[in-house]
């Protein structure tokens, strides 16, 4: 679709009106939420969902669960504050806020390839536990490294800069700029898949040996996959340490690292928009489950719904959506037989439904 | 059914995203935030007893106005504290905040503040020496003491009267333990007391195995100074006493409190002798704290043998808010700009003494020196060695000379 796009080949028809909606939807959102749900519901979600979608494109695409992906956001999150500005007066080296978005971006992306570079000869269980190790290891070092990473406090006052007059903190630009971002990379990696280099990562997902003997380079594609991840990952772990203005051990903690996991798990890994989807419940889930019960019992609340999900749906709540159209489609067609139409709860539905 | 639901959930949904519902005219809304999660979650729901002890004293009345109390949680990461207090104060409209409980995440609360004018924060338990003392948030008052407060008399008391010159010092490695140190070497060194750097050890939070600073423990120190909290302090002390450690100890303000002193065992006997200091002594023989703690213990027969300091200082900081709640008649309409104002230049009485806030709006409180005594049961008590009046933030020092001492950390004070 996107190269029909450049070729002027597309009409307004060819969009499917959900997508449309959605994209009205998301765009006008700021102007009838609240602050609060502009930039703590919103935009978060949009960026947690941004770093679960770089995890869903490892491993929806290249079947390789890399739970270093928010280690990648969060060494992204601190070279900013190593490279800009801190409140802390640790580091702090000042550069022009462009030079160290991009070297962070693209250190965070190298810093990705390597740990591709260790892990891609490891399958299944084995790439977990060993991007769970670094992930656990960068935890520990950046705890005890003072002098460059400042220990356990890490880093306060990072903040986005004020461009073409715009302090990007404020809730609405923030958001914006979180959902040009999410929306970027959302198409990139659905474009993505469909190219030459995505369909080769799915070739090799489904038959390295076999790929191999076509004479492609698996190892190399996989690290490039890595690379790639590395890229959206690093973006999204900027834009965090803007969010919190600050990034310290516990943002790169064992227990956000799993959070990241179960996102994408959730939201479903077989299309960019799940790990978003997983984003929004799991946001919202965090926020408000504390005042659906009693408060010493919420974690609870949020454990039963994940496990819910995960039991009712082994894809996703993206594949509860597919079976659920699936069914909803083959009843449809069954409906000129059964003679009269039915709401989905049984309730027959009024006369004028079925012209 | 399904289209009524769904309607009914969208209209939620709307209600919801139109932000927070305008608090009634009869009704304020109150936020406390605790560390409800992670390795903190025993410490922050005793610091929600605080607050609903505070709130039940008044019936959940000031000032002819109703108090509403809505809860929030966070882990103890500073991260998690800003969105918890985020969440409060955005979204269901609290005009008034307690929390938090840990010391970054007091900082990290101080720095929302500023961006929140209209509402007035009040500390829950959070002690770092830098909430209150540099760059201050004009709305975020603390109305308990801070980490280094909390050591007053401590480090003369060690030196003149149990003659220790040299101490090793065990510490966890984040804010609130650094304030401690700091609070405690500061006058022991004046006095010439040494505490070497390589004699200073820092463990993360959560440290399982000591062995290895067990075994690198100077031979020729008097005492170690250990400031750990909860189980990291009963792990130690049972490692300590296994490897056939005979060396003295000191304790921090939150080490020998009544998580360690109730557990069994020879680490029991180990202890008996150690001097510690803090905002709170269990023992205190007074009117005014027996009643605190009689009320907590038929308020919450589930909750500690006796109040922890986590409840005490949310405790003293929601009966500040209310206190200052009552002299403004429950006027909150200006933007709280006449409650933060009462607030500024309240004094009152606490179970613990007498309470007013510094130009920064730090608490100068009574601060309480301890030493674990076997109690007529065979149970370890806390013996109130003496009272400590009306402590200030810079240790009796004048502002500028107290900032000159430097920020605290690992090397503050050096000792040399």
């Amino acid at each position: 679709m996107i190269r029909r796009l450049f070729k002027g080949e597309i009409s307004l028809s060819d969009i499917n009106p959900a997508w449309a909606l959605l994209a009205l939807f998301l765009l006008a959102y700021p102007s009838f939420a609240s602050n609060f749900f502009t930039f703590q519901i919103g935009a978060y979600s949009l960026l947690l969902g941004t770093v679960a979608l770089s995890l869903m494109m490892l491993a929806g695409y290249g079947g390789m669960v890399s739970l270093a992906q928010l280690t990648v956001a969060g060494f992204a999150g601190y070279l900013v504050a190593i490279f800009g500005d801190n409140s802390v007066g640790v580091m702090g080296l000042g550069w022009p806020w462009w030079i160290t978005v991009i070297v962070a971006i693209l250190a965070a992306a190298s810093f990705s390839a390597l740990i591709g570079a260790i892990s891609v000869r490891t399958e299944g269980i084995y790439t977990i536990m060993i991007t769970l190790a670094i992930a656990v290891a960068f935890f520990y070092f950046v705890r005890q490294n003072y002098v460059i990473f400042n220990g356990f406090t890490g880093f306060a006052g990072v903040l986005p800069p004020t461009v073409f007059g715009v302090d990007w903190r404020d809730p609405v630009p923030f958001y914006y700029l979180s959902l040009f971002i999410a929306a970027f990379f959302f198409c990139a990696v659905l474009y993505g898949a469909r190219s030459s280099f995505g369909l080769s990562l799915q070739a090799i997902r489904d038959n390295p040996r076999r790929m191999r003997a076509l004479g492609y380079n698996v190892t190399l594609h996989r690290i490039a996959a890595y690379f790639l991840s590395g890229l959206i990952a690093g973006t999204a772990g900027v834009m965090l340490a803007w969010f919190n203005s600050r990034v310290s051990p516990g943002s790169v903690g064992v227990d956000v690292v799993i959070d990241i996991l179960v996102i994408a798990v959730v939201g479903g890994l077989r299309h960019p928009l799940g790990p978003f989807i997983g984003a929004i419940g799991f946001v919202l889930l965090e926020n408000f489950a504390i005042d659906l019960i009693d408060r010493e019992r919420f974690n609870t609340v949020i454990g039963l719904a994940f496990l819910l999900a995960v039991l009712f749906s082994p894809d996703g709540i993206l594949g509860l959506w597919d079976r659920l159209r699936t069914k909803l489609r083959s009843s449809r067609n069954a409906r000129p037989r059964s003679g009269r139409a039915q709401w989905e709860d049984g309730s027959p539905a009024p006369a004028s439904e079925e012209s | 059914m399904l289209g009524l639901g769904k309607k009914l959930l969208a209209a939620a949904a709307i209600a919801s995203l139109a932000g927070p519902a305008m608090a009634q005219d009869d009704t304020i809304k109150m936020g406390a935030l605790a560390t409800l999660e992670g390795a903190f979650t025993v410490l922050g729901e005793d610091g929600m007893r605080g607050v609903e002890l505070a709130l039940e004293e008044h019936g959940y009345m000031a000032g002819g106005k109703k108090i509403q109390l809505i809860t929030g949680s966070s882990d103890a990461s500073p991260d998690s504290a800003v969105r918890a207090a985020r969440k409060l104060v955005e979204q269901d409209g609290v005009q008034i905040l307690v929390g938090p409980l840990s010391g970054s995440e007091g900082l990290a609360v101080k720095d929302y503040a500023k961006t929140q004018p209209e509402v007035t924060f009040l500390n829950g338990s959070s002690a770092a020496q830098d909430t209150t003392l540099r760059e201050p948030a004009e709305n975020f008052f603390r109305f308990n003491t801070d980490g280094a407060q909390w050591m007053a008399g401590l480090g003369e008391y060690v030196y003149n009267e149990k003659g220790y010159r040299k101490v090793a010092v065990l510490a966890e490695d984040y804010s609130f333990p650094y304030t401690q140190v700091f609070g405690f070497l500061e006058p022991f060194c004046r006095l010439g007391g040494e505490a070497p750097l390589d004699a200073r050890f820092w463990v993360p939070i959560g440290n399982k195995d000591y062995s290895s600073v067990i075994a690198s423990l100077p031979d020729d120190v008097d005492a170690i100074y250990v400031a750990l909290g909860g189980a990291d302090a009963i792990n130690f002390l049972t490692q300590y006493e296994q490897a056939g450690g005979d060396l003295p100890l000191i304790g921090g303000s939150i080490t020998v409190d009544q998580t360690v002193l109730g557990s069994k065992g020879r680490t029991r006997d180990f202890v008996i002798g150690t001097p510690s200091a803090g905002p709170i002594s269990d023992t205190w023989d007074n009117p005014a704290w027996n009643e605190f703690v009689a009320a907590y213990k038929e308020q919450f027969p589930d909750g500690f043998p006796s109040p922890s300091l986590f409840a005490h200082a949310y405790y003293v900081n929601t009966k500040a808010a209310l206190l200052a709640l009552e002299e403004v008649n429950g006027d909150l309409s200006d933007g709280g700009a006449a409650y933060r104002e009462a607030l500024s230049n309240l004094e009152f009485d606490t179970p613990t003494g007498p309470v007013h806030l510094d130009e920064r709006r730090n608490a100068v409180a009574d601060i309480f020196l301890t030493e674990v005594i076997e109690g007529p049961e065979g149970n370890l008590v806390n013996k109130t060695i003496e009272v400590i009046p009306q402590v200030d933030q810079t240790l009796g020092v004048s502002y500028e000379e107290f900032l000159a001492y430097g920020q605290v950390g690992r090397e503050n004070p050096t000792c040399e």
